[in-house]
């Protein structure tokens, strides 16, 4: 019962926070928003249990994200544009979200043994966490180790990112600038 | 901001504080929650603070662009560097029961070893980020207002004003 309240609790605020962000227009309050929704969804990972995910969640979604968004922000205009709702985008993200929370009946039972998700591989995992690899955390030993070559997919796909930012954003171009250029930049021209 | 001393002192104090937390979440992610990618984001939290209280050209005097650029690369050199040291040692791509006799101790090395790769990719990535995107807004500032002050001085006097462009 008092899970059922905290999860309650969560989820209503959730929707707030939401619908909220929807209706306002103000691009600094919904920045705000996003980082309270975030954080939000950072306490629910915990409630499942979930602290790696929650971690994440917490220092990139509700952290850097605000803080690159309001870096952002001082791009752009204070206002977002007035806009009308179009109405086949609406219909198709409502028919979507029905469809979703239909199929939600079919998912088995929150932390059951027998879910198909904890049948394949998940049990060698769980026993050679602590067995072959001693590492009590399943989670990075499954990161590190078992799934090693994803973890280094993933490095690799954040390192492809920052070299396309810099070179969109940080103007490495052939074209010769002025001396007293942005500082900085001039380290690695 | 940067005037506010309660900001300036609350900020000194907690960005040590930040970035010790940033390498227990690194170094103690095989036995509690965390890891490499939590903990290069919570450390590049704290140069993202540093910058936002103490101005971004303070910050890039700590951690300068070229040192960032290394950090980036250094991280997936570490994780794929890892990988060959298996390799060469007489196992699989990855396979950390390679790197020592003891398998467990090999498992740990390899995990901590690719575990700071990522936290120091991640960590340098974040900050390369935060830096372009705000060294963007004062970089249209600056254009903005030296193309307002080349309008209004004449030829002789944009000298004095690529002096300002580089102070600012």
């Amino acid at each position: 019962m008092d899970m059922f309240a905290v999860n309650a609790f969560l989820i209503v605020l959730l929707s707030i926070i939401a619908f909220v962000a929807l209706r306002v227009h103000r691009l600094f309050a919904l920045v705000m928003l996003s980082g309270a929704f975030s954080l939000t969804a950072a306490a629910q990972f915990v409630v499942l249990d979930a602290v790696d995910v929650a971690f994440t969640e917490a220092a990139v979604g509700a952290g850097i994200s605000t803080v690159l968004a309001l870096a952002t922000l001082t791009l752009l205009p204070r206002e977002e544009k007035p806009h009308a709702i179009a109405p086949l985008p609406a219909i198709m993200a409502i028919a979507t979200g029905m469809l979703l929370m239909l199929a939600v009946g079919d998912l088995p039972q929150f932390g059951d043994a027998e879910a198909p998700v904890h049948q394949h591989v998940a049990p060698d995992y769980i026993y050679g966490s602590e067995k072959k690899i001693g590492v009590p955390n399943i989670v990075t030993s499954v990161l590190a180790s078992y799934r090693g070559y994803d973890t280094l997919g993933e490095t690799v796909v954040i390192f492809t990112a920052a070299i396309a930012v810099l070179l969109i954003l940080a103007g490495w171009t052939r074209t010769p600038r002025r001396r007293h250029d942005e500082d900085g930049e001039d380290d690695a021209g | 901001m940067q005037d506010d001393p309660v900001i300036r002192v609350v900020a000194k104090v907690l960005i040590p504080a930040i970035m010790l937390f940033a390498l227990y979440v690194q170094f103690h992610g095989d036995y509690g929650p965390g890891g490499g990618f939590q903990a290069g984001v919570i450390l590049a939290a704290a140069f993202v603070l540093n910058a936002v209280v103490f101005g971004l050209h303070q910050a890039r005097q700590v951690w300068p662009l070229r040192y960032n650029l290394i950090g980036v690369s250094a991280g997936v050199l570490l994780y794929g560097g890892t990988g060959v040291w298996s390799m060469l040692a007489g196992g699989n791509y990855l396979d950390y029961f390679a790197l020592e006799a003891d398998p467990k101790a090999a498992q740990h090395l390899g995990i901590l070893l690719v575990e700071f790769g990522v936290g120091l990719t991640v960590a340098a990535v974040m900050v390369v980020l935060f830096f372009a995107f705000a060294g963007r807004a004062s970089h249209i500032e600056l254009v903005a207002k030296t193309t307002a002050l080349e309008a209004t001085t004449s030829k002789p006097g944009s000298k004095s004003s690529a002096k300002t462009r580089g102070g600012a």
